[in-house]
C-alpha cells in the first residue's frame, strides 16, 4: 500500500480524534483493539472472495455466522466441551455452512446484477428460519437433552447461553505481555493463517478465475471458464470463513447471545473492509486486516468521546450506527463514479 | 406468458396462509367480522406507505427501500403539529402540510443520489436510509421542541421514543365517518382518504408527464431516444415517492396512535415493498390493483396471524412468520425477476 486511501484516512484522523476526546489510555485502546482484531478478523477477510468474484459484499455471512451458533448450541445440548467440543462445533458448523452457501450461490447466480440486495434479503429471511428453529421448534420438534438452556415454558432456547466450556479456551494459547499491552500470539497467528489461506485461494487456478469472472462474465465464459459454477464456490468459501470467523467471535466472548449474536456482523463486517480501502469491485487481505484495526478503533472510542464532547453517550452510538452504514452508503455511491471514468 | 392472468406463487403462498390462518381462527372463536373490520383499517394504515412506492417502480428506479427518508420527513411534520399543540382533523392536515415540503426538500436530496448510481439503486436506496437513521437519531436527540408531552419527562431535553397521540389526532380518520354494517365497522373516512390518494397517483400517470415516466420505466434506452428529460423525470418520480411516503407515515401514526421516532423507521420499507410484490407488480407496470389487492392481502395476515398466536401462548410465531413472508416474498421476487431478464437475454 503506497499510499492511505482517503476513507482509511478519514477513518484514521477521526479514530485520533476520537482518542483524544474520549481521554482513554492509549494501552487501554491498543488491548482493546487487539480483541477486537482477533474476534472479527476472519469474518472481514470472509468478504474477500466474493468482492473479488465481482458479487459485490455478501451481507449472507450471516447465514455463516448462524451456522456456527447452531454448532454451537448442539454441543452445548450434547454437554460437550473444550477441544472435543470446539472440533464438534467445527463440524458442524462446516458442514451446515458448506451446504448453505451452495443454496446462496445458487441463488445470486439467478440474479445477476442484484447480488447484494439479495443477500441482505437472504440474510434476513436465514434470521426469521433459524429464530423458528430455536425459539419455536425446539421443545416441540426437536428434544432438548441440556434442560439448562431451555426456556421455563418448555418450548425455545433462552435468550443468552453461558459458554463457560468454551471460553477462551483458544485466547489463553501464547498470551504474551508487552507493559500493559497483552498480545494473543496464538490468536494473532490463526487470524493471519486465515488470511494467508485466503491470499493462497486467490493465487490458485479458482482465484485467478474469480477475478476474470469479477472483471468481465461473459469474457471468461467465452474462454471457457464455467462462470457460474466459480461463483458459487465463491459464495460456499465465504460462508465457510464466516463460520469460521463467529466461532473465534464467540469463543472469545464466552456467551452466546442466541438469538441476536449474528445480526450486526455482516453491517460491521462490510464497513470495516471498506475502511481499509476496498471497494465493491476489488478488495485484498492487507484491506481487510486495517479495516478491523480502523473500524475497531474508531468504534471503541466513540462513545466515550460522545460523553465526553456531548455530555451524552447515546450521541456516540448513533454516530457509531451511523459510521458503519454511512460507509457503506458512500462506498456504493462513489462506485458509480469510478466506474464512468474508467 | 400464459401465466400472465394466473395466480403467481407469491399470492398462492399468502392465500394458503390466509385460509388456513381463517380456519384456526374460526376453530378458536376469534370473531371474524371484528377481525375484517381491523383488516380494513391496516390496509389505509399502510396502504399509503405501499402506494408510495408506485412512481419509483414506475420509473424503473425499483423499489424504494430508502422509505425511511420519506418517512422522516413525515414525522418531522407530525411532531410539528404536536409541537404547536393542533389538535383534531386540523392536526392531521397540518402534519401532512408540514411534512410535505419537507419531503420534497428532503426527496430532491435523495434523488440527486440516485441519479449518481443508475442500475444499482435499489441497494444504494437501502443503506442510505439505514444511515439516515442514525443520522436523525442525533436530531431527535437534540431537538429544539418544546412541547413537555414529547420530551423526556426527565430533565426535559431530548424526544421520547413513542409519542402518544390521544390528546391530540389519533385515530381522527379512522373514526370519521365511520358507520356500522353487518357487525363490521366500515371506517368511511380512512377509506376515502386512501381512495382519493390513490386517485390523485392514477390521475398523474394518465397526464403527459405520468405517461413519459412509464415510457422511461419500461425502456430507458427508448425514452432517451425521444428526446425526454431522463434525470430531471426521475427526480420528480423520486420526490412524488418520497412527499407519499411522508403522507403514508402521517395516516400510520394517526391510525396507530403513536409516533415512534428513533430506529421504528428502520425495517419499515420491507412490509411495503414485499406487499406491492404480492399484489403481483414484479418486474411489470404497478398498477393501484396491485397496490390495494397486495396491502389488503399481506395485511390481513397480520391482523389474523396476531391473535391466533396469542391464543396458542406462542406470542413470538406471529412475528417471525410475518418477517419469514415479507423477507421471503421479495427474495422470490428477485429471483423472479432475474430469470425474466436471463430469458430476455436468452432471447435476443
Amino acid at each position: 500500500m503506497r499510499h492511505l486511501n482517503p476513507v482509511s484516512a478519514v477513518f484514521l484522523l477521526l479514530s485520533l480524534v476520537g482518542l483524544l476526546l474520549s481521554g482513554m489510555r492509549p494501552t487501554f485502546v491498543v488491548n482493546e483493539v487487539l480483541i477486537r482484531f482477533i474476534r472479527d478478523g476472519v469474518m472481514v477477510l470472509a468478504l474477500i472472495i466474493p468482492i473479488n468474484a465481482g458479487m459485490g459484499l455478501n451481507f449472507a455471512i450471516v447465514v455463516g455466522a448462524m451456522c456456527a451458533q447452531v454448532g454451537l448450541v448442539l454441543a452445548v445440548d450434547l454437554q460437550l466441551t473444550g477441544f472435543t467440543g470446539l472440533l464438534f462445533i467445527s463440524v458442524i458448523g462446516i458442514g451446515l455452512s458448506l451446504l448453505l452457501g451452495a443454496l446462496i450461490g445458487l441463488c445470486l447466480n439467478r440474479v445477476k446484477g442484484k447480488e447484494m440486495i439479495s443477500t441482505i434479503i437472504i440474510g434476513f429471511l436465514a434470521t426469521s428460519i433459524y429464530q423458528l428453529i430455536f425459539m419455536v421448534g425446539y421443545g416441540t420438534i426437536i428434544h432438548p437433552h441440556n434442560p439448562e438452556m431451555m426456556l421455563s415454558r418448555g418450548i425455545g432456547i433462552r435468550n443468552m447461553i453461558d459458554l463457560q466450556g468454551f471460553r477462551n479456551i483458544l485466547d489463553k494459547l501464547w498470551l504474551f505481555r508487552l507493559g500493559e499491552i497483552e498480545i494473543p500470539l496464538f490468536m494473532i497467528l490463526l487470524v493471519l493463517i486465515f488470511a494467508g489461506i485466503v491470499h493462497s485461494i486467490m493465487n490458485t487456478r479458482l482465484g485467478r478465475q474469480l477475478v476474470a469472472v469479477g472483471l468481465d462474465g461473459r469474457k471468461a465464459a467465452m474462454v471457457g471458464i464455467d462462470t457460474e459454477g466459480v461463483r458459487v464456490k465463491a459464495i460456499i468459501l465465504s460462508t465457510v470463513l464466516a463460520c469460521c470467523g463467529h466461532i473465534i467471535y464467540i469463543e472469545n466472548i464466552g456467551m452466546l447471545n442466541v438469538y441476536t449474536a449474528h445480526l450486526n456482523s455482516d453491517i460491521f463486517s462490510c464497513a470495516a473492509i471498506l475502511a481499509g480501502g476496498a471497494t465493491i469491485f476489488r478488495a485484498g487481505i492487507a484491506n481487510a486486516l486495517l479495516g478491523v484495526l480502523l473500524f475497531h478503533s474508531l468504534f471503541i472510542v466513540s462513545p466515550q468521546a460522545g460523553q465526553n464532547v456531548f455530555g451524552n453517550p447515546a450521541l456516540g452510538e448513533y454516530f457509531r450506527s451511523f459510521v458503519a452504514y454511512g460507509t457503506i452508503a458512500f462506498a456504493l455511491m462513489m462506485q458509480r463514479q469510478a466506474a464512468d471514468r474508467n | 406468458m400464459k401465466r400472465r392472468l394466473g395466480i403467481q406463487l407469491p399470492q398462492l403462498v399468502i392465500l394458503v396462509f390466509l385460509v388456513s390462518m381463517l380456519g384456526l381462527a374460526f376453530r378458536l372463536d376469534i370473531s371474524l367480522t371484528s377481525l375484517l373490520g381491523d383488516a380494513l383499517v391496516r390496509l389505509v394504515m399502510n396502504g399509503v406507505l405501499v402506494l408510495s412506492l408506485v412512481p419509483m417502480l414506475n420509473a424503473g428506479i425499483g423499489i424504494n427501500y430508502g422509505l425511511p427518508v420519506a418517512i422522516t420527513a413525515g414525522l418531522l411534520g407530525l411532531c410539528l403539529a404536536v409541537n404547536f399543540k393542533i389538535t383534531g382533523l386540523p392536526g392531521f392536515a397540518a402534519a401532512v402540510l408540514f411534512a410535505v415540503p419537507l419531503a420534497t426538500i428532503l426527496g430532491y436530496g435523495y434523488a440527486r443520489i440516485l441519479n449518481c448510481v443508475q442500475g444499482r439503486e435499489e441497494i444504494t436506496a437501502t443503506f442510505i436510509g439505514f444511515s439516515f437513521v442514525p443520522l436523525m437519531n442525533y436530531f431527535w436527540a437534540v431537538a429544539p421542541f418544546s412541547n413537555p408531552a414529547m420530551l423526556w419527562p426527565i430533565g426535559g431535553k431530548g424526544m421520547r421514543p413513542t409519542i402518544g397521540l390521544r390528546d391530540y389526532f389519533s385515530k381522527e380518520l379512522n373514526t370519521l365517518w365511520s358507520f356500522h354494517l353487518f357487525g363490521i365497522t366500515v371506517p368511511a373516512g380512512l377509506l376515502l382518504f386512501f381512495a382519493l390518494c390513490c386517485l390523485a397517483v392514477g390521475i398523474f400517470f394518465k397526464t403527459r408527464t405520468g405517461v413519459a415516466m412509464i415510457a422511461l420505466g419500461e425502456n430507458e434506452a427508448f425514452a432517451k431516444l425521444s428526446g425526454m428529460n431522463i434525470s430531471r423525470l426521475r427526480i420528480l418520480a423520486v420526490i412524488l415517492s418520497t412527499i407519499l411516503g411522508a403522507v403514508g407515515i402521517c395516516v400510520y401514526a394517526q391510525s396507530y396512535g403513536f409516533i415512534e421516532l428513533y430506529d421504528a423507521p428502520q425495517m419499515m420499507a420491507f412490509p411495503a415493498a414485499s406487499a406491492i410484490l404480492v399484489g403481483g407488480s414484479a418486474g411489470k407496470k404497478t398498477t393501484l390493483l396491485h397496490v390495494i389487492l397486495g396491502t389488503f392481502l399481506f395485511q390481513t395476515t397480520y391482523v389474523i396471524s396476531g391473535p391466533i398466536a396469542n391464543a396458542l401462548m406462542v406470542p413470538e410465531v406471529a412475528e417471525i412468520f410475518r418477517m419469514m413472508i415479507t423477507n421471503g416474498i421479495i427474495l422470490y421476487a428477485l429471483v423472479h425477476e432475474g430469470k425474466r431478464t436471463r430469458e430476455k437475454y436468452a432471447a435476443s
